[in-house]
């Protein structure tokens, strides 16, 4: 019953098991380097993170019992690899963000900087705000984020994990998972409006930014 | 029968966890239905939404073809 919706590696030949995880790879490639390029923060580091999983996730390839779940199963692998060796680094590196005090950053808000009332949302600036966000400007304010709010905001915002599978693969509690997610959000918030300030791309707000909220 | 009224304040609090649907079924339901009756409400939710799908579109990021190359060579020797 079951079994006759599986996906088996193991039926394969051996060439036939490395054609197929080849190709399974090859078309995860473009997802796993820009998941890891958003972890590790620049090209060379992201390329180790993915030739480091892939090698790792060949030699589990056994542990996998359906090749239905390989995208899964593998995107688990990247982000292990990366954690452990993040923590390796942080080992090394000071704690700032465990000891880094609330600030008026962790409450700043792009909605509030934009939205005027009484504006329907479709004509509303917060939509244009959005609207004219270049991919490469919210790729440049997640790696701003100091690390511990940039990797959970790269585990719940852009690879969909819950705040208890991230607590998990962190080896984090809950709480501080939540934390990183509402301070993390609100630090990239912070970037992008100081980015378009920058750009001149946040005229459509009448104030600059540290006048209304928040200071820059 | 009464129902109970969850504030904007509150909505604003909850609402990150909200979109997460890290909420339980009835806090859920709640913001839903404030969400129908506040416009303000309703225009953050929905741009913190558009926002959320811009930031997750940021994990795709075309991989360089030395990439490709190091992991077939490598896949190969496997």
């Amino acid at each position: 019953m079951a079994t006759s919706t599986r996906h088996d590696l193991p039926v394969a030949s051996p060439q036939e098991r490395k054609d197929q995880f080849e190709k399974q790879v090859a078309h995860l490639m473009d997802r796993l380097y820009g998941t890891a390029l958003r972890l590790a923060r620049n090209p060379d580091d992201a390329e180790d993170v993915v030739a480091e999983t892939i090698s790792n996730a060949w030699k589990k390839l056994d542990q996998l019992d359906d090749c239905a779940h390989m995208e899964g199963w593998l995107f688990r692998i990247l982000h292990r690899t990366f954690i452990s060796q993040w923590r390796r680094r942080q080992c090394r590196q000071d704690k700032e963000v465990e000891l880094e005090p609330e600030s008026g950053d962790d409450r700043f808000s792009l909605f509030e900087k934009l939205h005027q009332p009484f504006l329907l949302w479709w004509g509303a600036p917060e939509k244009e705000f959005i609207n004219t966000l270049l991919q490469e400007d919210i790729g440049k304010a997640i790696d701003h984020l100091p690390d511990a709010y940039r990797v959970a905001i790269v585990l719940v915002e852009v690879e969909g994990y819950s705040y208890e599978e991230a607590s998990r693969l962190l080896g984090l509690p809950l709480g501080t998972i939540r934390s990183r997610i509402s301070r993390g959000r609100c630090r990239l918030q912070k970037a992008l409006w100081q980015q378009a300030h920058d750009a001149g791309l946040a005229n459509c707000c009448s104030q600059p930014p540290g006048t209304r909220g928040g200071d820059v | 029968m009464t129902e109970s009224w969850i504030s904007c304040e509150e909505v604003v609090e909850r609402l990150v966890d909200y979109l997460h649907q890290e909420l339980d079924n009835h806090t859920s339901a709640e913001i839903e239905r404030h969400l129908e009756r506040c416009h303000d409400c309703f225009s953050r939710a929905e741009f913190e939404r558009r926002l959320r799908e811009r930031i997750a579109r940021s994990g795709q990021q075309e991989a360089p073809e030395r990439l490709r190359r190091r992991i077939r060579e490598m896949i190969d020797h496997f």
